[in-house]
């Protein structure tokens, strides 16, 4: 076994290597850093698929999904990425302009995600939905619907993220925006004073909400499952809202640089397939899109089901995003 | 001696220009990149950006004012109490929170004055209403003061262990009381460090990100530094991000040169020091207030502190130290920390020697311009955002080389940089104090350069330098801004790994690692005072 101290110098002095352009028998996905994490999906469908493809899967992880893109648009077509796995519906328009990504086979084929959303280039492997996650030991008569949440009692406080930083928080917005259209800013007002504050992204407001800081915070319908499997507890549930709930669907795409390489195909194949879907719902924590083998665990089946799910187009969101975020910042920063 | 041929501003000039070409190739990067498409620097000007503009400027002032004003107090006592019980202790305390990130910071923070904190209920008996919590400018004042009261009150000390001991024989001998001592021996040296020292907080403040977001309480309280990186992350927009940094350069320098006029340089004293230390009485009231104004400060750095701690031992702390992911990140985080405050130490050792040589040399009062930039124009490079170097460099290098691969390299460089002022001020009053003393007698005698360096400044400087060194590592230790926009797998340093941890429902693992940094900050703390011990004579 190496131990740390070489396998860093090594590392510090390998980096200044180029790695090598992509070889025949490896594969190079450029993910978030979640997914490649010990607890994540990264290490189990490295394995399943080295397994099935006698070739070598690098990983190469960033912060998140917006990083992700970042990166991708910084190395232009000269990227080492074959794959580029973590993006979500609301960056695939800028994603696409970037023209760095390839139409991808017939992956696309083998998911379903609710609303029938399907694109030419990217082919989803999860989803979930926003939803206000809540403390039932704090609140017992949760909001039934957005209307309720925004009418509600001030001094039940929900913890939110900033759209201009966070997914999340951009979520929540083009949620609102979808139940209330022109009406929005005159929501956000009334909201306003329930929101015990905006947070630069996700962990913070999830970090105050499990503090007990605020009984309500802005999440996934997917978040109480981990609590129920990881932490035998029942006691964070996702409100449903009668209006319905926005989703996020996670996606992946080939690039330029991966539509020469084979295994670019055969990965999107097996990613949609059940050796890469079994292994989602309990490390990812999102909903499989594509076919499982295995039953998922039961608490999955105690999530919130969505009556109707809410979602704009990729080119709706890109075409008006900074209007949208502009006027929740004039109503919001009064 | 032509100004060339003196080593000490060659060194200082070769300092600036490794700093101005850190800070100007990122500009350049983002520059060329703007000017594609220039017309984001113009839509950033809003209503919107004036408002927080000010709010900017509003929440740093408060800040700086509240951290600085206890803060003479809180140095004040600890100077004049070498015996205080647990002094080092405290003094070690005090530069933990500059490591910790600002989300480990705030909750800590908040497990005391939260709505749910130790605190919110006897308040909330004490106002009659819910307690709402401290989200908003008072929350934002208290993170900031955390922060920052242990920073300013360290640096304070610095300067006041400058005071030579015969001025405080002196003192004795003459009977002053603790006021007219505070008049005339403690406030002239003090007065001199302050300008730089306000200005130092002040930047921090006015850069201040996460504090002013989570406990702010919504989008009214936000700062320029939010806005740099939305245009940087989200909307890649290069001119934009160049125009808003213009733009807080230009509030902070017109605040930091408005400081300046406060201060006063004032003449050290020139012979040496022939009286042993602690010449300090204090009478018993004294005494009272000044243990008041110490123990105070460490309840309110230490309370924050204490909770993280509490929140970190309810992780499995031996699992977590088992993990290779932890031992690694430990291990980059202590070699990218040791490295950028080696460099640190030695780019500020670099600009205090090059701006008194410059000093001792010029003719009339005016400063030259490269006194003034060796003395505070370098410490602009804290209100530069890492993530705007980050950009700049990524976009400027992208064609030529594998810029991932330089990630480590530009963590080191920025945090280096970053640091560069804190290690100035911790350095600068011991070593012109001395300079004062031995300038003559090293021209006497023909001690320069090296020789110089070794026997006349070391012994001098020693104990300053492990402050400097100290501060610049924790600085580095908590650092997370440089691969905030494109990351990089190379620098997974440990609040990397805890802010990961955060993100994924981990919220236990987090706190452990968080603990895990405070520790580890605090016995890096025990080891710079161990090697900056002066050696007895």
């Amino acid at each position: 076994m190496r131990s740390p101290v070489l396998s860093l110098t090594s590392a510090l002095a390998f980096a200044a290597i180029a790695f090598p352009a992509t070889a025949e028998g490896k594969l190079t996905v450029y993910t978030y850093e979640s997914f490649t994490a010990g607890w994540g999906p990264g290490p189990q469908v490295k394995k399943a698929f080295e397994a099935e493809c006698a070739c070598t899967v690098d990983f190469v992880s960033v912060a998140d999904g917006v990083a992700l893109l970042n990166r991708v648009k910084l190395e232009g077509a000269s990227t080492k990425a074959d794959i580029v796995l973590g993006l979500d519906t609301n960056l695939t328009a800028e994603a696409k302009a970037t023209g760095l990504f390839a139409p991808h086979g017939a992956a696309g084929e083998n998911v379903k995600v609710p609303g029938d959303w399907s694109d030419d280039t990217f082919v989803p492997y999860d989803y979930s939905y926003f939803a206000v996650v809540y403390d039932t030991d704090k609140l017992k008569t949760p909001p039934k619907s957005l209307k309720e949440l925004v009418e509600g009692d001030p001094e039940q406080k929900i913890a939110i993220q900033d759209p201009r930083t966070s997914t999340p928080g951009l979520g929540l917005l083009l949620w609102v925006k979808s139940v209330y259209g022109d009406k929005a800013p005159e929501a956000w007002a009334k909201l306003k004073g329930r929101v015990l504050t905006v947070t630069p992204g996700w962990s913070e407001a999830y970090g105050l909400f499990t503090k007990g800081e605020a009984p309500m915070v802005l999440s996934y319908t997917t978040s109480p499952a981990y609590h129920m499997v990881a932490e035998s507890t029942e006691r964070y549930q996702a409100a449903t809202f009668e209006e319905g709930h926005y989703l996020q669907i996670e996606v992946a795409g080939i690039t330029t640089t991966g539509a020469k390489n084979p295994l670019s195909e055969k990965f999107m194949a097996f990613m949609t397939g059940p050796g890469f879907q079994d292994v989602i719902p309990e490390t990812n924590w999102m909903l499989p899109a594509g076919k499982t083998d295995k039953p998922l665990n039961p608490a999955f089946d105690k999530l919130v089901k969505p009556a109707k799910t809410l979602l704009f187009s990729a080119d709706e969101v890109a075409a008006n995003r900074k209007a949208w975020v502009d006027e929740w910042l004039g109503v919001m920063s009064k | 001696m032509p100004l060339a041929r003196d080593p000490r501003i060659a060194a200082g000039v070769i300092a600036l220009a490794a700093i101005g070409i850190l800070v100007g190739g990122a500009f350049v990067g983002l520059g060329i990149e703007a000017w594609r498409n220039p017309e984001g620097a113009l839509a950033a000007i809003d209503p919107y950006l004036l408002r927080v503009a000010r709010f900017t400027l509003w929440q740093a002032m408060l800040s700086t004012l509240l951290s600085v004003a206890p803060a003479i107090l809180v140095a004040r006592a600890l100077s004049r109490h070498p015996e205080f019980p647990g002094r080092g202790l405290i003094l070690r305390l005090f530069a933990v929170p500059l490591a910790l990130p600002a989300i480990v910071a705030a909750l800590g923070i908040l497990s005391l004055y939260g709505r749910a904190g130790y605190f919110a209920e006897p308040l909330t008996a004490l106002t009659g209403g819910t307690w709402p919590g401290i989200y908003g400018l008072s929350g934002i004042l208290v993170a900031h003061v955390f922060f920052n009261l242990p920073l300013a009150t360290r640096l304070m000390l610095e300067a006041l262990q400058t005071v030579p001991a015969d001025q405080w024989r002196l003192a004795s001998q003459l009977g002053m009381g603790a006021r007219s001592s505070f008049r005339l021996i403690e406030w002239p040296a003090l007065r001199a460090a302050l300008p730089g020292i306000a200005g130092l907080v002040f930047m921090l403040c006015i850069t201040s990100f996460t504090i002013v977001l989570t406990l702010g309480g919504g989008p009214a309280a936000t700062t320029l530094e939010v806005a740099i990186y939305q245009a940087l992350r989200f909307d890649f927009d290069p001119a934009r991000a160049v125009a808003l940094t213009v733009l807080q350069i230009a509030l902070t320098a017109i605040v930091v040169l408005a400081l300046m006029r406060l201060g006063a340089n004032t003449t050290g004293d020139a012979n040496l020091p022939v009286a042993r230390r602690n010449f300090i009485q204090a009478k018993a009231g004294e005494a009272t207030f000044n243990a008041a104004a110490i123990l105070l400060a460490l309840a309110f750095v230490g309370g924050p502190m204490l909770a993280t701690v509490a929140a970190g031992l309810k992780a499995d702390l031996g699992r977590l130290a088992g993990e290779t992911s932890v031992q690694r990140a430990t291990l980059t985080s202590i070699i990218l920390a040791t490295l950028s405050a080696t460099l640190a130490a030695i780019l500020a050792l670099a600009l205090v020697t090059a701006r008194r040589a410059l000093a001792t040399v010029r003719n009339s009062r005016k400063k030259t311009i490269l006194e003034r930039f060796t003395d505070t124009g370098a410490g602009f490079v804290l209100v530069v955002p890492p993530i705007v170097i980050g950009a700049g460099w990524f976009v400027l290098v992208r064609q030529s080389v594998d810029v991932f691969a330089l990630a480590p390299f530009m963590v080191v460089a920025v945090n280096a940089v970053m640091a560069m002022p804190f290690a100035v001020r911790a350095i600068r009053p011991a070593h012109d104090a001395a300079s004062e003393r031995h300038e003559r007698l090293c021209a006497q005698l023909g001690i320069s350069g090296w020789n110089r360096l070794r026997l006349i400044d070391w012994p001098v400087l020693r104990r300053p330098l492990a402050t400097a060194f100290a501060f610049a590592m924790a600085l580095s230790l908590g650092d997370l801004g440089v691969i905030a926009l494109f990351g990089s797998d190379a620098v997974q340093t440990l609040p990397y790994l805890l802010l990961a941890r955060m993100g994924s429902y981990r919220t236990d693992d987090a706190a452990g690692l968080a603990l895990m940094l405070g520790l580890l900050c605090l016995a890096l703390m025990m080891l710079a005072d161990r090697l900056g011990k002066e050696t007895p004579r």
